[in-house]
């Protein structure tokens, strides 16, 4: 009975899969040396939605996200097989300049990890490299960038001093504003609040909400309740394989595959 | 299981038995710290030595010529009759000077870009190879660039300078000691950039920067602060240098700046006059510690000037 349920499940979520991609994942596969981490990755990531990305630790998701803005390959003993497809071009074509993907594809990191320069210059930073010299252009960007970010009100009155003066969470959110500061298509954060405490990591959930808006969000995090609360759609990893990926409420209240079930109700991981 | 037991009873026996040395160790621990300490007061007491002993002498000196005299003239002719010797420093500063610029605008290029390439560029294993290679390059007796200096140096620039240089110049041994330092603000700009942490290269790589820009925009300015302190290290270093231009640099003070031609730097005349048959207690003879001291003055100024940089150019992170 409940078998045939969950097989009327996957049906019924394969069906919904009716939203525009942003990636299309085909048959990734990753080895770092002979460790094969990443095994016949296949699915798509919706745009303007949160995708999230949970697993216990070691399980590759911090390793595929960071495959989706190849810096996957800071590594060097690192290969890979297979297409990652954003936006009908496939990444790891080498005509397509990895800058101009990183330009496209932002991430925020687990550690914030400001540059030892002012807030102002943190923020103007993408933009400079980018060739936007004019100061007015910058202001705007960067009174933009931090309100987006919901850090205006905080910095707005000391934006010329150094950035590690400020708080975790608050460094946390300049880093959101930095990667704000290009407009990026997609933003990759991973886990984002796991150096936060409550209070900053409420702050920085709130405003995924927001920023889904306008831009496709992809988020690993180890904490299936802010999985839970942020997600539209959740991917399961496990050693290095996608086990289920649906709506997240579906996946909450109703895996279809066994292990996700012990997973969410904390059998292991 | 009943071997284990032994022998966690012998290990705690084992160390009961070492608490009747004890009293022995406790003695060492009361004197060790006295003998460091004497020996942190001998090298701060030779230190304060040399100043005062540098510092008498140099008084008698300018008892003989007058400060003023000295800090103003322009020509350098002590080995004369009393009443025709001149003793201006500044043709010595002068000759000290443009080695160390010509040295600077040799060490300062190679330096920081090397050291951009083996932080930023260079694999682990390429590192592995040139570090050690660098650091070899600075174990070089200072002699040994002197003679590169002078037969090799100088016979390559007196064919590639339209109208030739002269066997003793400013211009070789400048170019030796810049190739002296090299390795020095390679390596410590090296170290610099290696503390900045991995994360920030990651946030601009992110953001879509080149290689070239996080080296340039995000790491460079984080290290400016090691690297600057590298450079006046440098300075500092080729200020001091001694054998290089001793060999290379000649005997001829000037104060006019002509790299071809034969000049004096502070530290050469000291060998000059050391190593020649001048008396005690001439002129001649305090005058080495008149431009001891100056050149000390200097080198302390620049290894201020490299702790105040430090401090300044610091990007906290």
């Amino acid at each position: 009975m409940d078998i045939t349920i969950n097989k009327q499940m996957v049906q019924k979520n394969e069906k919904e899969q009716d939203f525009t991609p942003v990636f299309k994942i085909n048959n990734l596969n990753l080895w770092y040396g002979q460790d094969h981490a990443l095994k016949d990755i296949k699915f798509d990531i919706p745009e303007k939605q949160v995708t999230a990305i949970i697993g216990p630790s070691g399980c590759g998701k911090s390793t595929f996200i960071k495959t989706l803005n190849r810096m996957v390959e800071m590594v060097p003993i690192v290969r890979m097989s297979g297409e990652i497809v954003y936006r009908e071009k496939n990444i790891f074509n080498p005509k397509y300049g990895v800058e101009e993907l990183r330009t496209q594809v932002g991430m925020v990191f687990q550690k914030p990890n400001p540059f030892p320069k002012s807030i102002y210059e943190n923020v103007a930073y993408g933009p400079r490299i980018h060739g936007i010299k004019n100061k007015k252009v910058l202001d705007e960007v960067v009174e933009k960038s931090l309100r987006g970010a919901a850090i205006w009100d905080e910095v707005k009155d000391r934006l010329h001093e150094n950035a590690y003066g400020l708080s975790g969470g608050q460094q946390q959110r300049l880093c959101i504003a930095r990667c704000l500061a290009i407009e990026p298509d997609v933003i990759l954060m991973d886990e984002p609040t796991s150096a936060l405490d409550p209070i900053s990591t409420l702050k920085v959930e709130e405003l995924v909400q927001e920023l889904k808006k306008d831009y496709s969000i992809v988020i690993v995090t180890h904490n299936m309740q802010q999985a839970a609360r942020i997600s539209d759609r959740t991917a399961f990893f496990l050693n290095g394989e996608v086990v289920e990926y649906t709506d997240t409420s579906t996946l909450f209240s109703n895996p279809s595959d066994k292990r996700t079930e012990d997973y969410i109700t904390g059998r292991f991981g | 299981m009943s071997r284990d037991k032994t022998n966690q009873k012998s290990i705690r026996s084992m160390i009961q038995e070492n608490k009747s040395s004890r009293s022995q160790s406790a003695v060492m621990e009361k004197v060790v710290p006295k003998i460091f300490l004497i020996c942190a007061i001998i090298s701060i007491f030779t230190t304060i030595g040399i100043v005062f002993t540098l510092l008498t002498e140099t008084f008698t000196f300018f008892n003989r010529i007058s400060i003023v005299e000295f800090f103003t003239n322009t020509r350098w002719f002590p080995f004369t009759s009393d009443e025709n010797a001149d003793f201006g420093i500044i043709a010595l500063i002068m000759g000290t000077l443009t080695v160390t610029a010509i040295a600077m605008v040799v060490a300062i290029p190679i330096g920081l870009a090397a050291a951009i390439y083996l932080s930023e560029y260079a694999s682990a294993k390429t590192r592995k190879v040139i570090k050690p290679i660098l650091e070899v390059l600075a174990g070089i007796p200072t002699i040994v660039y002197g003679f590169f200096a002078l037969t090799f140096v100088t016979p390559l620039l007196d064919k590639i300078i339209p109208g030739g240089i002269s066997i003793f110049n400013a211009l070789s041994p400048g170019i030796v000691v810049g190739i002296m330092i090299i390795p020095m603000i390679a390596s410590l700009s090296e170290d610099a950039m290696n503390a900045v942490p991995n994360s920030m290269r990651e946030g601009a790589l992110a953001l879509g920067a080149t290689r070239f820009e996080v080296a340039m925009k995000v790491v460079l300015p984080a290290a400016l602060s090691g690297v600057i302190a590298s450079f006046v290290l440098g300075i500092s270093r080729a200020i001091g240098e001694t054998m290089i231009v001793t060999i290379a640099g000649g005997s001829r003070p000037t104060a006019d700046i002509n790299v071809t031609e034969s000049i004096q730097t502070m530290t050469a005349y000291i060998v000059q006059v050391s190593q020649g048959d001048t008396g005690y207690g001439t002129t001649i003879y305090y005058s080495i510690y008149a431009v001891g001291m100056t050149l000390f003055v200097f080198t302390l100024i620049m290894n201020l000037l490299a702790q105040f940089i430090s401090r300044k150019f610091r990007e906290e992170y």
